[in-house]
This record gives C-alpha cells, sequence and structure tokens, in this order.
C-alpha cells in the first residue's frame, strides 16, 4: 500500500472549533430558506397587526377628541334658533374647548361628496351639526349633556361616536387577533419543519453520532453539538426573512410616502397609516427573528436528546 | 478489567451466535481475539465495548456489572476504553489533528490544554507531518494510524482494537504492531482482534482468544 506524500511539517494554528455536525448540506440550506420565509411572514404578520393597532388607536383618540351635535328640522321650529340654542346648551357643558356650528352653507357643503355639486338644496330639510370640541385632558358628559339638550330642546341629539369606537375597536382587535393566529399558525408550521430537518440530519449524521458515543461523549455533549448546528441555521434563516420583513416595511413606507395624495394611496394610508412601524415595529420583527432562531436551536437539541436517551 | 461469564448473544429470535463465552482480561495483559472471518470478533469487542447487550451471562467491566449501568456510567466506563474500528470511522469533515483531539474535546476540555498533547501523539505515530489533512485525502495506513491515535490519547486502561493491521502491507503491519506492544509496555491492556495468522505467529508467546463455532477457547 502507498503512502500519500506527505504535506509540510506544520503544527495546525490554534482556530475556531469546528462544528462537529458539518455545517453545509443541502438539507441544512432547505432548512434556511424554510426558516427565512416563515419568519418573513410572521414578520409581516405581527408587524400588520402593529400597523392596524397604532392607526386604530390613533383614530379612536382623534374621535374621542370630539362629539356631534345634530339639529333636526322639525315643522314649525326655528332651525337656526335651535341651533343657537343647542350651542348656547353645549358652552355650558364643562370641558369643551371649542363649540362651532355648522351653518347652512356647510351642512350642504358635507353632502356634495354623495350628490354632487350644483343642486339647490334649499328645500331639503338637512339636519345642522355642531361639531364639540374637547379640551386637552378632558372627558365630555355625554348622557348628562344629552339629557340638558334634550330637555332645551326636542329636535337636537348628542353623538359622541361611541357606538362607531365601538365597532373600529372590534375591527382593530379582530384583525389584530387574527395577524396572532397566523404568527402561531407559522410558528407551529416552522417548528414541525424544524422536527422533520433534526430528525433528517440525526439520520445523516448516524454515524458521527455513533463515533461520538464511542469516544465518551454524553447525550447532553452531542444534544448540543446539534443546538448549535441548527442555531447556526436558525440565526441565519430568521435574519434573512425578518430582514427581509423590515425591508419590505421600509421600501412600503417609502412607496406610500412617494404616492401620497392619489386615489389609492388614501385609502391604505386610512388602514394602515403610514407604513412607518417605528422603533416598537421593528423590534418586534427583530424580537420575532432572534426568538425564531433560538427556538430552532432548542427544540432540535430537545429531540435530539429525547432520540438519544430513547436509544437506551 | 474485563470477565465474561456465560455469556450468550441471538439477535431476536434467531439462534445464538455466540454462546458460554466465559474468559477475563486482565490489566496490562496483551491477547489476540482470532477466528475464521465471521466468527465473532468485531461482535465480541462490542459485547465488551457495552454497545451490544448479551441476551444471557454476566459481564463486568472495571469491576462493575453491565447489565446494572445506566447511560452515563456507560460513558464513563467506555471513556476509560480505547477503540480502533476496522473502518477507522474517522469524521471527514475534521483534520487528523481534530479526530484525534476529539475524546478531549467531547469532555469539554480546552483547545489551549491538550495541543501539545495531541501533537506530540501525532508525532509519535508518524502523523506528525499530516495533521492538517482530512481523512479523505490520507491514505489507508494513515487512516489506521490516525485511528490508533485516537484511541490512545486519553492514555485508556483498555484498547480493543478491531483488524488494526487490516487495511495495511506488512512492514506497516509489523510497524504498527510495535506500537501495541509499546503501549501495552506503558500498562494499558491490549485486545487485538484479527485473523492474519502470518502476524500472529510472528508473536507466538501472546495469549490467544480464538473464536470458532460460536465459542471462544483460550490459549495462554
Amino acid at each position: 500500500m502507498s503512502e500519500a506524500a506527505p504535506e509540510p511539517a506544520a503544527v495546525p494554528r490554534p482556530r475556531r472549533e469546528v462544528p462537529l455536525v458539518p455545517a453545509a448540506s443541502i438539507a441544512g440550506r432547505a432548512l434556511v430558506s424554510v426558516i427565512a420565509i416563515m419568519t418573513f411572514l410572521a414578520a409581516l404578520a405581527a408587524g400588520g397587526a402593529l400597523l392596524v393597532a397604532g392607526t386604530s388607536r390613533d383614530w379612536q383618540a382623534a374621535v374621542s377628541r370630539e362629539a356631534t351635535v345634530q339639529v333636526r328640522p322639525m315643522p314649525g321650529r326655528d332651525i337656526d334658533a335651535d341651533v343657537a340654542r343647542a350651542a348656547e346648551v353645549a358652552r355650558a357643558a364643562p370641558g369643551l374647548a371649542a363649540v362651532e356650528p355648522f351653518d347652512k352653507g356647510q351642512a350642504e357643503k358635507l353632502l356634495e361628496p354623495w350628490l354632487g355639486t350644483g343642486l339647490d338644496l334649499g328645500d331639503l330639510p338637512i339636519p345642522r351639526l355642531i361639531v364639540l370640541r374637547l379640551a386637552p385632558g378632558a372627558r365630555l358628559d355625554g348622557p348628562a349633556l344629552a339629557a340638558a339638550l334634550a330637555a332645551a330642546l326636542p329636535d337636537a341629539t348628542l353623538d359622541d361616536h361611541a357606538a362607531w369606537q365601538g365597532r373600529l375597536s372590534a375591527m382593530a382587535d379582530a384583525l389584530v387577533g387574527i395577524a396572532g393566529v397566523v404568527v402561531l399558525l407559522v410558528l407551529t408550521a416552522l417548528g414541525l419543519a424544524v422536527a422533520f430537518a433534526t430528525r433528517g440530519v440525526m439520520a445523516g449524521n448516524r454515524e458521527i453520532i455513533g463515533v461520538l458515543h464511542f469516544v465518551g461523549a454524553e447525550d447532553r455533549f452531542i444534544a448540543r453539538e446539534f443546538q448549535r448546528h441548527f442555531l447556526r441555521l436558525g440565526l441565519q434563516g430568521a435574519g434573512l426573512g425578518g430582514g427581509l420583513a423590515a425591508l419590505a416595511f421600509l421600501v412600503a413606507n417609502l412607496v406610500t410616502a412617494h404616492l401620497a395624495g392619489g386615489a389609492g394611496a388614501d385609502e391604505v394610508e386610512a388602514l394602515f397609516g403610514t407604513f412607518a412601524l417605528g422603533p416598537r415595529g421593528y423590534g418586534a420583527i427583530a424580537a420575532i427573528a432572534l426568538g425564531t432562531a433560538l427556538a430552532t436551536g432548542w427544540m432540535s437539541r430537545a429531540i435530539v436528546f429525547r432520540h438519544l436517551r430513547g436509544l437506551g | 478489567m474485563v470477565r465474561f461469564e456465560n455469556v450468550g448473544l441471538r439477535y431476536d429470535m434467531g439462534a445464538e451466535i455466540l454462546k458460554d463465552l466465559s474468559f477475563s482480561i486482565a490489566p496490562e495483559s496483551f491477547q489476540f481475539l482470532t477466528g475464521p472471518s465471521g466468527a465473532g470478533k468485531t461482535t465480541l469487542l462490542r459485547l465488551m465495548l457495552l454497545s451490544l447487550k448479551p441476551t444471557r451471562g454476566l459481564i463486568t467491566l472495571f469491576g462493575r456489572d453491565a447489565a446494572t449501568l445506566d447511560k452515563d456510567a456507560v460513558t464513563g466506563l467506555r471513556r476509560r476504553i480505547g477503540v480502533v474500528f476496522q473502518d477507522f470511522r474517522l469524521l471527514d469533515h475534521l483534520t487528523t489533528y481534530e479526530n484525534v483531539a476529539l475524546p478531549l474535546r467531547v469532555q469539554g476540555r480546552e483547545e489551549a490544554g491538550y495541543r501539545a498533547e495531541v501533537v506530540e501523539l501525532l508525532r509519535w505515530v508518524g502523523l506528525g507531518e499530516r495533521m492538517g489533512a482530512h481523512p479523505p485525502v490520507l491514505s489507508g495506513g494513515e487512516k489506521q494510524r490516525a485511528a490508533i491515535a485516537r484511541a490512545l490519547i486519553m492514555r485508556p486502561e483498555l484498547l480493543l482494537a478491531d483488524e488494526p493491521t487490516g487495511n495495511v502491507d506488512p512492514p506497516l503491519a509489523r510497524r504498527l504492531l510495535r506500537l501495541f506492544m509499546e503501549l501495552h509496555r506503558s500498562g494499558t491492556a491490549v485486545v487485538i482482534a484479527t485473523h492474519d495468522l502470518a502476524l500472529m505467529d510472528q508473536f507466538s508467546h501472546i495469549r490467544r482468544l480464538v473464536l470458532g463455532d460460536r465459542r471462544l477457547t483460550v490459549y495462554e
């Protein structure tokens, strides 16, 4: 048997410990892709939920700073006098910073988006509105004001937007809940993918596991090596997926800013705001990515450890 | 050190492939385990290494009944045994140096603490020039010596070698055997499984454990 030609004598330099589970494999690359896609979807869902929740909060805050008194025209009554009387009653209520009655022209202008311009609305019984703006930090005693208005006028009603706020809040909560379920489903699917991948890598490295056992490695050591392997894959995949999700929000923010004022942009901005996630949103994406990577490592360690214990 | 009493082994419901094995391995002893191919030499080594459980009989290893050992205890005993596999079982993605250092690494020892020791052993087995090479580029003899160095790095009390000269030419086989003899003189009990009669005849005074017809005969 011929010996291979000797290499030049050299004492190997100290270097970082080489992973005992080989890093490069087709299964490993596939798992990185799966983790990246799952993290991307989970981060999009979580970021979208945060945007909707934030926009909903802004809407509710804006709406809760206002209330409206509606004065309906009634036969035999002077609506201008009733509006003035209702405004007087409203001004007596505590906590209001401004009371702004809309005149007839303003009331008709509100109908233009539905009826168009150039129509003579003079003969229509159009209700008149009084906008009440709350002082900063103040709360409107809606029932008391409604009672006072009812006592003073038969045709005035108060709308403090509570019902609308309630529906808005329910819708936002539902969207956030759906996003939460999506995140959970994605993470569950990811967990299953990691479990399958772990078993596949273990099967592919059965000989390495055998050698490690024969040279005196404890199950804890072997499980830790697999954990390191999968943590590395998890960090690669989750970093890639989380980074792409953050980039997607950044690009969406830039695009909506660029298209601001356009026909479709208003609706999109009304629902999601400006796609500006802010530090909290990007922090959430980073947390999802890091959590995904850590969970990947931890789960593979648990699976390997249980499998090795089962070998007896 | 190792004691077998009426040990038998069968797979599933088949006939016994090893029966009524009774022998012992003394500390600092040297013996050949021999027999025709397929006689069960590797199986017997695996029983000694506790990677197989006997169907019947008693195996005592370092004074402890193997049947009562939990997994951690088995791991602890394996650290006192060096093994040279017939197919080497080196990890291809590690260098020769890293393969030899593996038993120390799995014990959590720092590389700086064992570096000089591994380098010295590699030079002793004649691989001082091949420390950075990976197994796929090593010759059969180099792989064999790397596997032997890995088995010796922990200074085992017992060395089990499965056909360690099976893949090398006669001069290298004699050189490897002298290496085992040197190890034996330093206090390690050695069991060498081989069917190379010519090699054994060069050491006719050595104790032989001969497997045949599923039984073991000891020639002192």
